[in-house]
């Protein structure tokens, strides 16, 4: 199976601050990869690196070409323009003409059930309507390896669910790739194949989900153990 | 007491009886400032967009200048702008000294600097905060300068009438270069020092408050921006508005 996206000793550096440390990682196509650790741990960065936003300050980051990605953030920036443009600028960037744009955005937002808000302004928007917005632009983008940032961790439990629906909907029809960190186990289990767990810049333990979650690791992974059973720190 | 009141009364008839004279040095003053306005900002809100987002070799060194611009003395600008303009100056041969042109280039000299250090605060903010998320989306450093400064466009507007105020209101580089001409270069800050220095208040009151009534209505304006905007998108933080304040 191809390496959709493929790490060697990568480590980035932010001044003093080491934010990974000799990461190897090789991901493939449709996986459904989850990234967990602490807040600082790295799981942003690599993300970041993933999607081409940061450089390795050593080591080797390749994607393959064939690879059309999408990133989904935490917090996505409303502009200041209605839903409906919000969806076409995203594609206007990535290349598709303004006018010819308009019909797949609609898609897109009715695939996220916001097609009855196509005019309003995307700022008035819900956090959860947000989420689910910057998910229909990554959608309208037709990605085949989607990143997303901790997506659901400032939504109320019911966006929570509707934002993890469409992201279960979209691995379910697409096939897609998918590489996402979250702090929410339930979630990991639910949506991921693979789990890494990351602590300090560094990746302690990389194995699919059942492992990670059945296996005793008490062993194999300390660490790992520890943040499961919420004893970390 | 009795002056100052007979001088306001003076004043309100001359802005009541539409004098010619009065009026005509408010239009000269709205022109040259508005024209300035336009000229400083078409450069300055390019120039600030791009500053905000560009990284380079010296970027330091140039906002250090830039700020520092910001608190020039307009007569030092009117010297510079008459230096350059005066008849052996490089400038010179355009033949614009004491003339409406030279005083539209001194205010849109002066107000320039005010409009790409503002702009600049605003895009870079807005940078930090979201452009990564531009960025993902492919769009490359100047077309992320030309979307934040879009997606800013309401603070944008604040810094332009930020910038109409410190034209209308300085009084130095227009003296300088426009040599305070009656009837041709003479316009509501410079008739005011005159008239008050020849003893005719009435005249200086009354530009003094349509003066202050040009700045009364900016500000006005402002809050019904601010108020429109939140209105319309439930946003009220306008990070330039701060910077004025």
């Amino acid at each position: 199976m191809s390496a959709v996206l493929s790490l060697k000793e990568v480590s980035v550096q932010f001044g003093a601050y080491r934010a990974l440390h000799g990461v190897n990682l090789q991901m493939h196509l449709n996986e459904r990869v989850a990234l967990v650790g602490a807040n600082g741990c790295g799981k942003s960065t690599l993300l970041r690196l993933a999607h081409g936003l940061l450089k390795a300050s050593s080591g080797q980051v390749s994607v393959a070409p064939q690879v059309t990605q999408s990133m989904v953030f935490q917090r996505p920036h409303m502009l200041r323009t209605s839903v409906l443009r919000f969806v076409v600028c995203g594609m206007w960037l990535q290349g598709t003409p303004w006018r010819t744009a308009h019909e797949r955005a609609m898609q897109a937002l009715a695939r996220v059930g916001l097609q009855d808000l196509a005019e309003r302004s995307a700022r008035t928007l819900s956090g959860g309507q947000q989420q689910r917005l910057a998910l229909a632009r990554a959608w309208a983008l037709q990605p085949n390896f989607v990143l997303l940032d901790e997506p659901t961790s400032s939504l109320d439990p019911h966006a929570k669910r509707e934002v993890e629906r469409l992201m279960a909907d979209w691995i379910a029809t697409d096939g897609v790739s998918l590489m996402f960190s979250s702090h929410n186990l339930g979630q990991v289990k639910r949506l991921a194949t693979r789990v890494i767990y990351l602590e300090a810049g560094r990746v302690l333990a990389d194995l699919p989900v059942d492992e990670f979650f059945n296996r005793p690791l008490g062993d194999s992974h300390p660490e790992a153990y520890l943040f499961l059973k919420g004893e970390l720190g | 007491m009795t002056t100052l009141t007979d001088t306001a009364f003076t004043a309100l008839q001359l802005l009541t009886q539409l004098d010619p004279v009065l009026w005509s040095i408010v239009g000269r003053s709205l022109w040259v400032s508005v024209l300035a306005t336009a000229i400083a900002c078409s450069l300055g809100v390019i120039l600030g967009a791009w500053l905000g987002v560009a990284r380079f070799v010296g970027r330091d060194g140039l906002l250090t200048v830039l700020n520092t611009l910001l608190a020039l003395p307009s007569v030092v600008v009117g010297l510079l702008v008459y230096l350059l303009l005066s008849r052996t100056g490089p400038l010179g041969y355009l033949g614009w000294l004491f003339s409406l042109k030279a005083m539209v280039l001194a205010q849109a000299v002066l107000v320039l600097p005010v409009v790409t250090a503002l702009t600049r605060q605003c895009v870079e903010d807005a940078e930090r905060s979201h452009g990564e998320q531009l960025q993902s989306l492919g769009a490359q450093p100047w077309l992320r300068s030309v979307l934040l400064a879009w997606d800013e466009r309401y603070a944008l507007l604040t810094v332009l009438i930020a910038a109409f105020g410190r034209a209308i209101s300085e009084v130095g580089a227009v003296m300088v270069v426009g040599g305070n001409i009656e009837g041709f270069t003479r316009v509501m800050t410079t008739a005011i020092a005159l008239e008050t220095s020849k003893g005719d208040l009435p005249l200086a009151l009354a530009l003094g408050f349509v003066l202050m009534s040009v700045v009364l209505l900016l500000n006005v304006c402002i809050s019904a921006l601010r108020r429109w905007r939140q209105r319309i998108d439930g946003s009220g933080v306008d990070p330039v508005q701060g910077m004025l304040v």
